[in-house]
């Protein structure tokens, strides 16, 4: 599905990415786990190009992505992205949060996209937050919303930056619990995060990064009960 | 004491009252106001085109720039640099005693003068409240697959004009104000009467005075209204 040839990126002179290969088959959900600054957040930018890769390609469905003549905005209405930070658009309903991007890309109309959005805020337990603005939202409502304002584009992909890193630990549960049913039903995920349990549970393979490599990588079972590298043993002991 | 209320009796009448003069301070303000909405429109609507093009140029993908962006870019830069770089009074005595020096319509030349003066204002006014948007906020509606015009206009653009809303307010009261200036190049406006009349009565305490007045009256009302505006926008965040 998603295909990466020695990418590389770097921001002025530091090199944050640095050849990476590596591919991703439909219906995987890959957690990619390392300390802060090792590229796992840059790596994952790179995919829907919110980076712009300094080398290599990005395959995705058969089109090269990377290349220049590539419409960027038809490739990322199939990839669904959310963000450490939720990105609500604070000037707008929870509803037109929902409905303003398959809307105006065309994919369905307003009468289609508010049916739509009924049924994922039923799915997440806010319909009845339809029509108030995020400000009056918890953190972890505000990101089950972020969840379901990208699935609305009917994604391919679901790409995670450390969806639950800013919330207060107590909703961190009800946002992997979406993420988890997501899983279930077999989204493609790609997930960068520091919940080790959620990897460990939902992930069907785990990548450790470091300085821009991939260090190692295994199912979650493999990979938290018998690391190989001495990077990888190092931090988990520290994070486990 | 007697004398003295005798004598600003005498110019007080001599600056408002005789030949009905007060009404050549309202035609002058009249003036003045629409001077400087038009003014105003103008430098919107410079100040706008100036500041999308700026910060689209800032915003382009390394590898994907446009080449005809960055020479409209360069001519916009020159444009904020050489208005914000020279005096507002020098720029309208250029414009009304060099480039148009024989043009009657001297209203036409101060409203050009002040508009253009304006738009380099507005700009940067503009890309400030543009940049003061979170970047995350731009991703986001790029992420979901929007194009730029649309992430502009539905999600950076509105959350941008609350943001800049006290500056444009500001600079909208320093145009009214500045509008003045164009009495020097001879545009009918409330300080020209009020000099004409001044000269003509060799008397400028009143005419000045008078003047000065209703400026200050009309930026008091202008503040209550920009104060008002604010705290109504202010109010659908908190909904």
């Amino acid at each position: 599905m998603i295909d990466v040839k020695n990418l590389s990126k770097s921001f002025e002179n530091q090199l944050v990415l640095d050849n990476i290969c590596e591919h991703i088959s439909p219906g995987e959900k890959v957690v990619i786990i390392g300390p802060s600054g090792s590229g796992k957040s840059t790596f994952l930018r790179c995919l829907n190009l919110l980076e712009t890769p300094t080398a290599g390609t990005i395959t995705f469905e058969g089109a090269v992505i990377t290349d220049p003549k590539v419409k960027i905005d038809q490739v990322r209405q199939q990839m669904g992205m959310v963000f450490q930070h939720f990105n609500l658009f604070p000037n707008m309903t929870i509803r037109k949060n929902i409905t303003l991007a398959p809307v105006r890309t065309g994919l369905m109309r307003q009468e289609e996209a508010d049916g739509l959005a009924l049924s994922l805020l039923k799915r997440v337990d806010l319909v009845d937050k339809a029509e108030a603005y995020p400000s009056q939202l918890s953190g972890g409502q505000k990101q089950r919303i972020a969840i379901v304002r990208a699935l609305a584009m009917k994604p391919k992909v679901m790409l995670f930056d450390e969806p639950t890193s800013a919330l207060d630990p107590e909703m961190v549960g009800e946002v992997l619990d979406v993420m988890r049913e997501l899983a279930q039903e077999g989204m493609t995920m790609v997930v960068v995060t520091h919940e080790m349990g959620f990897a460990r549970e939902v992930g069907s393979r785990v990548l450790f990064m470091d300085g821009g490599h991939i260090l190692e990588q295994n199912t979650p079972q493999e990979f938290f009960d018998h690391p190989q590298h001495p990077r990888t043993q190092l931090f988990l002991s520290k994070v486990l | 004491m007697e004398a003295f209320r005798a004598d600003f009796a005498k110019k007080f009448t001599m600056a408002f009252l005789t030949g009905d003069r007060w009404k050549l301070y309202l035609k002058g303000m009249a003036t003045t106001l629409e001077l400087t909405a038009c003014a105003l429109i103008i430098g919107v609507v410079l100040g706008v085109l100036v500041a999308v093009v700026r910060s689209a140029h800032d915003q382009q993908r390394p590898g994907r720039r446009n080449p005809v962006l960055g020479v409209v870019n360069f001519v916009c830069k020159i444009y904020t640099t050489v208005i914000r770089g020279t005096p507002m009074l020098v720029q309208l005595l250029i414009w009304g005693m060099v480039i148009f020096k024989s043009t009657r319509n001297r209203f036409f030349v101060g409203m050009l003068g002040l508009g253009i003066n304006s738009g380099a204002y507005v700009a940067e006014i503009v890309r400030g409240g543009l940049m003061s948007v979170d970047a995350g906020q731009s991703e986001a509606g790029r992420s979901l697959g929007l194009d730029y015009i649309d992430t502009m206009r539905y999600i950076v653009i509105p959350q941008a004009f609350k943001n800049i809303l006290p500056s444009l307010g500001n600079e909208f009261i320093v145009l009214f104000k500045d509008t003045s200036l164009v009495s020097s190049i001879g545009a009918a406006e409330i300080l020209y009467y009020a000099e004409a009349i001044g000269g003509k009565t060799y008397e400028f305490m009143f005419p000045l005075y008078g003047t000065a007045l209703m400026y200050l009256i009309f930026c008091i009302v202008l503040t209550w209204l920009q104060g008002k505006l604010e705290r109504r926008l202010r109010q659908s965040d908190r909904r």
